[in-house]
């Protein structure tokens, strides 16, 4: 860490080990990861290993730089004109942000879901064949609709809505709308799954349900996950990340993080002081 | 000048009030506004009502009453004889009236010389009457007023129930406009389907638009079959719109998702400026630019393109019209939610599939509105069509030649002098209710379809 403040530097080398040790077994890795938004300096020098079938968290107060980093794993931030990425960011040992990579085939590999739910314009059936079709993933129809409802009924949605497949599926409710979102992702078998505030628009039985559905889908997807609650990260991953003004504070297991953290911002943070 | 100088007056007057009525308003308070029901302005402009409203408005009622009001004084003063001359020789003789009085003009015949004697007395009169009114009106409201400034005065109210009747008057006058139009075109053609009935106007094939001043005239028959000026209409539409609409709607696709900021900052005003040109330019263009290069150039591939073809003006107008098009779609896909593009974006669609599947259908509807407000726009344009599509009523599908619309007839029948109760002038009546009724149909049909689009993402 080049640039570290005062405040963080003193015990922040811990979770650098942490995250050094396991580079080899980490699905997604990132290396001295800096982000700029213009000017502006959004993530300073983050080093991060995420690990294969586990749900990762980020927290953090707003701005402090969790889903800049989450848009980073899959060049969600190409699209923004101003922003520019620095380091070493792999998948699986390839480097994301190589020439040769293909954005469109590391999305592909790497879905994504978003904060507010946002469903297309279409029938809850064509919602979920639209990446497998683009993607050129099945040879006919049968094969088609093998994908669409193995993808709904592992995101938990068959049973609501396998009699109107042909509706909108911006008819449905918020939490079925972000469940018809993450069965949309799940649809082109990624293997990473973002999800960047999945559950701040819904309602708390809505949350479980999608809080339920994140702790199946470790199974089969690696997933990383943005939350402003507390809970939820605790509730559902297996590691978690503290993020403060840009700078990863602290990371390890979700247990150790939340019982015994060891920087005191993240002391803080988590029991409530600030944030 | 007299006039001028009154509504100087008056207005003097009423900012004179609103000053005294600010002022006893902060008197009456102590100096502390907080005292006063309303803030002292509103107590102000409370005396600048009642003290200009109704004295400007007995101004204004002069203006349109004194013409009317002085010749019927002025007629009754003539001699009996004078009267019996009939109406129009009377209307005459008091135009002559008028300009001795008001021109120096000398006059014809002593009678005429003591009317306009007496038609210039009358207005001073009146004039001086009316002044009267109009101060006494606007000093006695001052007072009035004034006098009634308390503290607990609602002035606020009071000023803001005004005001709120001017804006009804203001909202209503485009209203009544509408009215009297759609009135006046119904019951002229109403007039017109008396002597050719509606069945021959609507679905006959024969435009020819002649009515005989004598019986024995030459080609005295006229027919009146609109189909051809339909059908011309609707082909030139056409032509407009198989150029305005791609051209319109992917240089909007381009401009809202690919281009760079920087180019669109430039290019979307460029475009815009199409729209800004008068339309009478464009017909020019048209008529003299366009056409002679298209027969031209038709005639050196061996095809024979009239000067005055369908093709040449339905093309000018569909450039005409891309900026329409293509400013609605911009705006249209510009608000399609990012969301959505983001989520497509994060499935690993590539920008045209993104585009294609996604961001078009989701504007579809109201870019489906924005082409048939260019409909429209199209059916009712004029000047292009005046100038390059010519008068010939050929029912063709052919582009190549010549043919009219229900525009440029109207023109035609109504241009140079005519008779007011002719089937051939009625006709233009029926023809503009028609293309009222169209017009009117196509704008419901397209507000409605964006507004149901609205609905959908907010």
């Amino acid at each position: 860490m080049a640039q570290t403040s005062a405040a963080v530097a003193a015990p922040a080398t811990s979770a650098s080990q942490n995250t050094l040790a396991d580079r080899r077994l980490a699905k997604v890795s990132a290396r001295d990861v800096n982000v700029y938004y213009g000017e502006k300096h959004a993530l300073k020098h983050v080093d991060l290993d995420i690990r294969a079938n586990e749900v990762t968290a980020l927290i953090g107060p707003s701005g402090c730089g969790k889903s800049t980093f989450l848009r980073c794993i899959n060049r969600m931030n190409d699209l923004i004109d101003i922003a520019r990425v620095a380091g070493s960011l792999t998948l699986d040992g390839d480097d994301i942000y190589d020439r040769k990579i293909d954005v469109v085939q590391l999305r592909a590999r790497v879905g994504m879901v978003f904060q507010k739910p946002n469903p297309f314009p279409k029938s809850i059936y064509d919602n979920v064949a639209y990446g497998p079709r683009i993607h050129g993933m099945a040879k006919d129809q049968t094969e088609l609709d093998e994908i669409v409802m193995t993808s709904l009924e592992k995101a938990g949605l068959l049973a609501e809505v396998k009699d109107r497949l042909d509706e909108a599926g911006t008819g449905l409710s918020g939490g079925q709308q972000q469940r018809l979102c993450i069965a949309r992702a799940i649809a082109v078998s990624p293997e990473v799954i973002l999800m960047d505030e999945p559950c701040s628009a819904l309602d708390p039985i809505a949350t479980a349900k999608v809080e339920e559905l994140i702790d199946e889908l470790r199974e089969n997807f690696t997933i990383v996950i943005v939350t402003h609650s507390m809970q939820q990260a605790a509730r559902v991953s297996q590691r978690t990340a503290f993020f403060h003004l840009g700078e990863l504070v602290e990371v390890g297991d979700t247990e150790q993080i939340f019982t015994n953290p060891q920087h005191p911002l993240t002391q803080g943070y988590i029991t409530g002081r600030f944030g | 000048m007299q006039l001028l100088t009154l509504t100087v007056v008056l207005l003097l007057l009423t900012s004179i009030g609103y000053r005294l009525g600010r002022g006893k308003a902060v008197a009456t308070a102590g100096g502390n506004p907080r005292l006063l029901h309303s803030l002292p302005r509103y107590h102000g402009y409370f005396v600048a009502l009642w003290c200009g409203l109704p004295a400007l408005l007995v101004v204004a009622l002069w203006l349109v009453a004194e013409p009317s009001l002085v010749r019927h004084l002025v007629q009754s003063g003539l001699p009996d004889d004078t009267l019996a001359i009939g109406e129009e020789r009377l209307n005459l003789l008091y135009n002559e009236v008028r300009n001795v009085a008001r021109y120096g003009m000398t006059a014809s015949s002593p009678v005429v010389e003591a009317a306009a004697q007496r038609y210039g007395e009358l207005r001073a009169t009146l004039f001086a009457a009316a002044a009267a009114l109009a101060l006494a009106l606007a000093s006695g409201g001052l007072a009035f007023a004034y006098q009634r400034i308390k503290s607990d005065l609602r002035a606020r109210n009071r000023v803001e129930s005004v005001v709120r009747v001017f804006l009804v008057v203001c909202s209503t006058v485009a209203i009544f406009t509408t009215i009297g139009i759609v009135l006046s075109l119904l019951f002229e053609s109403l007039r017109f389907f008396q002597s050719v009935s509606p069945i021959e106007f609507l679905f006959g094939t024969t435009w020819s638009p002649q009515m005989a001043i004598r019986a024995d005239q030459v080609g005295s028959s006229g027919a009146f079959g609109a189909v051809p000026l339909f059908a011309g209409t609707a082909l030139i539409s056409l032509i407009a719109m198989l150029v305005a609409v791609p051209l319109g709607l992917l240089s909007a696709i381009y401009m809202a998702e690919y281009a760079a900021p920087r180019f669109r900052a430039v290019a979307k005003p460029l475009l815009e400026i199409l729209a800004g040109i008068p339309t009478v330019v464009y017909g020019f263009f048209a008529a003299l630019s366009m056409a002679p290069m298209v027969r031209d150039f038709g005639s050196s591939m061996g095809l024979s393109i009239a000067s005055e073809s369908a093709l040449v003006a339905g093309v000018v107008m569909g450039v005409m019209i891309i900026p329409f098009v293509s400013s609605l779609s911009d705006d249209i896909i510009t608000a399609v939610p990012q969301s959505l593009r983001e989520g497509s974006y994060g499935l690993g669609a590539t920008k045209s599939e993104t585009v294609k599947q996604v961001i078009l259908p989701a504007a579809l509807p109201g870019i489906v509105g924005g082409v048939l407000l260019a409909v429209s726009r199209a059916i009712g344009e004029t000047m292009i069509v005046v100038m390059a599509a010519g008068l010939s009523a050929n029912l063709t599908a052919n582009p190549f030649e010549a043919v009219t619309t229900v525009t440029v007839q109207i023109v035609t029948l109504l241009v140079g002098d005519q008779e007011f109760d002719s089937p051939k002038t009625l006709a233009a009546f029926a023809l503009g209710l028609v293309l009222f009724f169209v017009t009117l149909a196509l704008n419901i049909v397209a507000l409605h379809v964006v507004r149901k689009y609205r609905e959908q993402y907010d």
